[in-house]
């Protein structure tokens, strides 16, 4: 394990489940910025404050067209009772068979808990890491660093 | 350095004569909150700012600024708008106190009921808060809070930077203090 993916690498694909009968692929949302925020578990106490902070500020991630994405190892049944209780207008993925797949690429797996760091990642346009964050498993990172980051973005288009 | 921490949060937005401001511009201390009208936190928050004001005296000043959490708390939003068509008629802060005294009663009618009482011109109060002219004003309130790291509420910062230590009446008096004797 060598820390997490850092900017300037390919963000590797994935197809994950969003809903029990429902999938998406990070290749389906090129051409839009694409947050992907790492989280340990659906209903511990400060995920929910996480996520229901993003909730908030999903129109400022929007002004930015940015795709906002939760994941943990949770199953799509959990995180839809998750996003039902939490109200969360955003998509929760589910990196649960096989367990962490996706958060071992991104190198944010705690192999030893079995779950994943509280990490963030903002994916350009074209599909290339363009920040990346790990926070402390019970802090709370916030979002001005994914405003920072998709301001960024804007500022100066990803080199061809 | 991806993986180092974001710059330590800082406020974005500073205080100037957009804000609602208690105590002196030159103040050696300036505390501003970002808060919610509806949310328990601030609730508990408020008595313990009006205790650290007392004790500040004039080396404090205290800014309030809104930070709506509109999915969490249904009625957080138009009391912010409240207090801000309150502030436009010169009773800012009167309506802000009423606002966290009556928490549990934040439906419209509650707001106008409160205006009223302040001597306000209510029916002046409730046009604003159907036209929804101060929801401009409370997004810049929240976008700033955004930006300058705020990832709850209540979050304090301490003459611009975030204060993440305890808000308990003595942990917040000392980082007071001690910003006094720096500044």
């Amino acid at each position: 394990m060598s820390g997490p993916l850092r900017a300037g690498t390919p963000a590797p694909d994935f197809m994950l489940h969003t809903a029990p009968d429902k999938t998406v692929s990070l290749r389906d949302l090129r051409g839009h910025p694409v947050i992907l925020a790492f989280y340990p578990a659906d209903w511990s106490p400060v995920c929910g404050d996480q996520m229901a902070l993003y909730n908030e500020v999903l129109p400022e991630f929007q002004r930015h067209d940015a795709e906002l994405m939760g994941i943990s190892v949770d199953g799509a049944w959990c995180h839809l009772a998750f996003a039902r209780d939490r109200r969360l207008r955003f998509p929760l993925l589910a990196d649960f068979e096989p367990k962490g797949a996706v958060a071992r690429r991104y190198g944010v797996y705690r192999a030893r808990d079995g779950f994943t760091e509280r990490a963030l990642f903002v994916i350009d346009r074209d599909g290339i890491i363009r920040w990346s964050y790990v926070s402390p498993t019970d802090v709370n990172p916030g979002a001005d660093g994914i405003l920072r980051a998709l301001e960024g973005l804007a500022a100066a288009p990803s080199p061809a | 350095m991806s993986r180092r921490a974001a710059a330590a949060a800082t406020l974005t937005l500073p205080v100037s004569d957009r804000d609602h401001v208690q105590g002196p511009a030159d103040a050696l201390v300036t505390l501003v909150e970002y808060g919610d009208y509806e949310c328990p936190h601030c609730g508990r928050a408020y008595p313990i700012v009006r205790a650290v004001q007392r004790r500040m005296g004039p080396r404090l000043r205290f800014v309030f600024r809104n930070f709506p959490l509109r999915e969490s708390h249904p009625h957080a939003q138009h009391a912010a708008e409240a207090a801000e068509a309150a502030g436009a008629q010169g009773k800012f802060w009167e309506m802000h106190d009423r606002l966290f005294e009556r928490q549990f009663a934040l439906e419209d009618t509650d707001l106008v009921e409160y205006a009223r009482e302040l001597g306000l011109d209510a029916a002046r109060l409730r046009r604003e808060l159907a036209e929804r002219r101060y929801e401009p004003r409370v997004r810049e309130d929240f976008r700033s809070g955004v930006t300058s790291g705020v990832n709850g509420t209540p979050t304090f910062f301490i003459n611009g930077a975030r204060h993440d230590a305890a808000w308990d009446a003595e942990p917040l008096l000392a980082a007071l203090q001690q910003s006094a004797r720096r500044a």
